[in-house]
């Protein structure tokens, strides 16, 4: 009995690997047959960064089992840190593909930093508060970027919080960061494959972290924190862990993201509370600590306005009410006893029974 | 040398006197009953025992060495394990984890060991899930290993907090009200498979209780706490013939 739940948890996560895998040998052969909008190509590399995204907010919110709002906030971070140095090394790092690995550390050490920052504070609240202070801290984050100017010359680096004047650069001086123009030029490093593979990497991460001691006490503290105390588990230790790899996630996710513009800056559009929203809907949608419907969640609900454009003026209204059946689909009661019901396994089972009926 | 010695335990909160001038000493090996009257600050006691809350005086030797105001991990790490009043289970884990996350500090591996699924990973998680099996056996419990917890029926959700309790490999458990709710065929298994544990595990108990048929058939010692203060203590036999008990649960 033991051994068949062993293997029912590893078949589960390689149906979720498969699955990847599958869309991208899928999506391939279709672009190579030239049955691939050139706008459906185009958002190709930000269905990846949705995912991973989806994937690592996923952690915070379905595994450890807290609200956090601010998920584009580390994605920012993790865009700008790793934009800012593949601009700077472009000229020195030529091979492409080493500077933007290195970007990818980059991107996530610096999100996994601020991530444990703002962890540390913030994690002593619950439930909404912690809604409402992660939401502040992904804001504050993004208008601090916005008012960042950052520049290189002869004599080293110059920072303002003013002006790209302020700085006094010499006349060779070049503006890696412009404020609210923010960073431009950055080489254009991501790929539909990249993207591919990150998530898979992502997938692995969080999967393994998941079923591994480690997320069975990140588990048992969401379940009850207390009985978790009095069973010698650190409350703080693990919330925090999972919070930063969660950061540092949405990092690696800002990175692919910067790497698929020539121009980056943070905007509301895009780093804003409205994309952490966004995410939340992916996790909320796909259902709270179900990774694979994460996943799902992200691509139906990134391709649903590109597919109902036909529709004009009534996309949006289409998507809301996409949303709301969804939601009752998967979370009233009704839709739960239909999806068990009408499930594939009762179904086989079904006829397993009337087999051996028979 | 006694395991647990309390001496001069008080506790307030605000200008309420929750527990005062508490004391006990409990040896290895003994059933040891904790009884009162409803708001009698018993378990109070025990989140003072177990460093839920830190007392105002008074201190706490576990085997010798002073535990008072200690956190409720570090006390868990020096032996004591508890189970609580209202069932408080992991209760989206599986039966199996739950014991499992009960090992967390006695078989450890690091998180990227975890993640990067190094040897040392399978290794210790075949380790975990042989002894949780193990006391998940004791408690018959091991056709319900991959049951989600809060999918097992009342008394087995009990069972498995204690057999959880025991995963920490604990030198002196504390039970809080284990009989509540159970029907008196339940309250008869409980008590024989805590006299079990007792014997099997060499293990010292120290229990919250309501129902004196259980406190009588299975404590050898009893202390009996009445507006946070100590009423009487000694031999359950003589405990509970005592008029002064009796006239606390009844009333004049």
């Amino acid at each position: 009995m033991k051994v068949k739940a062993l293997n029912k948890n590893t078949k589960n996560n390689l149906i979720t690997y498969g699955m990847v895998i599958l869309a991208y040998v899928v999506m391939e052969i279709l672009m190579k047959a030239g049955m691939v909008s050139s706008l459906l190509q185009g958002l190709l590399v930000p269905l990846c960064t949705y995912v991973i995204l989806a994937v690592s907010l996923n952690l915070v919110v379905g595994i450890s089992g807290e609200l956090s709002l601010g998920h584009a906030g580390f994605m920012c971070v993790g865009a700008f840190a790793s934009a800012f140095f593949s601009n700077y090394t472009k000229e020195a790092l030529t091979v492409s593909g080493l500077r933007f690995f290195l970007a990818i550390l980059i991107g996530a050490a610096a999100a996994a930093l601020f991530g444990f920052l703002i962890g540390i504070p913030v994690l002593r609240l619950r439930g909404d508060y912690l809604a409402i202070v992660t939401l502040a801290f992904g804001e504050i984050i993004k208008n601090v970027i916005n008012v960042i100017f950052l520049g290189h010359d002869s004599k080293g680096f110059h920072i303002s919080f003013k002006d790209a004047f302020s700085m006094n650069m010499e006349p060779d001086g070049e503006v890696l960061i412009n404020g609210p123009q923010g960073i431009t030029g950055t080489p254009h490093d991501s790929s539909f494959l990249i993207g591919i593979i990150l998530i898979l990497i992502t997938l692995f991460i969080v999967i393994n972290m998941v079923n591994s001691r480690t997320g069975r006490a990140i588990m048992a503290i969401r379940d009850n924190r207390i009985a978790a105390e009095s069973v010698g588990i650190h409350i703080t230790k693990y919330k925090l862990l999972a919070f930063t790899v969660s950061a540092s996630l949405a990092g690696v996710a800002g990175v692919l993201y910067a790497h698929n513009l020539s121009t980056l800056a943070a905007q509301p559009k895009n780093f804003g509370y409205n994309m952490s929203i966004m995410i939340l809907v992916f996790v909320v949608l796909g259902g709270i600590g179900n990774i694979r419907g994460s996943i799902i969640a992200a691509v139906v609900l990134t391709l649903l306005p590109e597919l109902l454009r036909g529709l004009n003026d009534y996309r949006m209204l289409m998507y809301a009410i996409v949303l709301i059946a969804t939601m009752i689909f998967t979370s009233s009661p009704g839709g739960q006893a239909f999806r068990e019901r009408y499930s594939l396994k009762a179904l086989l089972g079904q006829k397993k029974q009337k087999k051996e009926a028979e | 040398m006694a395991l647990l010695e309390v001496k001069e335990l008080g506790i307030s909160f605000g200008g309420l006197r929750a527990v005062d001038d508490f004391h006990m000493t409990i040896e290895p090996g003994e059933l040891y009953g904790l009884i009162g009257p409803n708001g009698a600050g018993k378990t109070t006691v025990f989140n003072l025992l177990t460093g839920v809350y830190k007392p105002t005086d008074g201190y706490i030797l576990l085997d010798g060495e002073n535990i008072t105001g200690k956190r409720t991990i570090e006390i868990n790490q020096h032996g004591i394990a508890r189970t609580f009043q209202n069932i408080r289970l992991f209760s989206e884990l599986s039966v199996l984890d739950n014991v499992k996350a009960g090992l967390h500090n006695h078989y450890t591996y690091s998180t990227l060991t975890g993640i990067l699924r190094l040897p040392k990973y399978y290794k210790v998680e075949k380790e975990m899930n042989e002894r949780a099996m193990e006391l998940l056996k004791v408690f018959d419990l091991e056709e319900e290993a991959s049951y989600k917890a809060s999918n097992l029926p009342y008394g087995k959700q009990r069972k498995l907090e204690i057999a959880r309790a025991l995963a920490t490999n604990p030198k002196l458990l504390l039970l809080d009200e284990p009989a509540a709710g159970m029907n008196p065929n339940e309250t008869q298994e409980l008590m024989n498979t805590i006299r079990f544990v007792r014997d099997e595990f060499h293990m010292t108990i120290l229990l919250i209780e309501h129902d004196m048929r259980l406190v009588s058939g299975i404590c050898e010692r009893l202390t009996v706490l009445n507006f946070g203060q100590i009423l009487t203590e000694g031999e359950t036999s003589e405990v509970l013939n005592d008029p002064k008990v009796i006239t606390a649960y009844l009333g004049e």
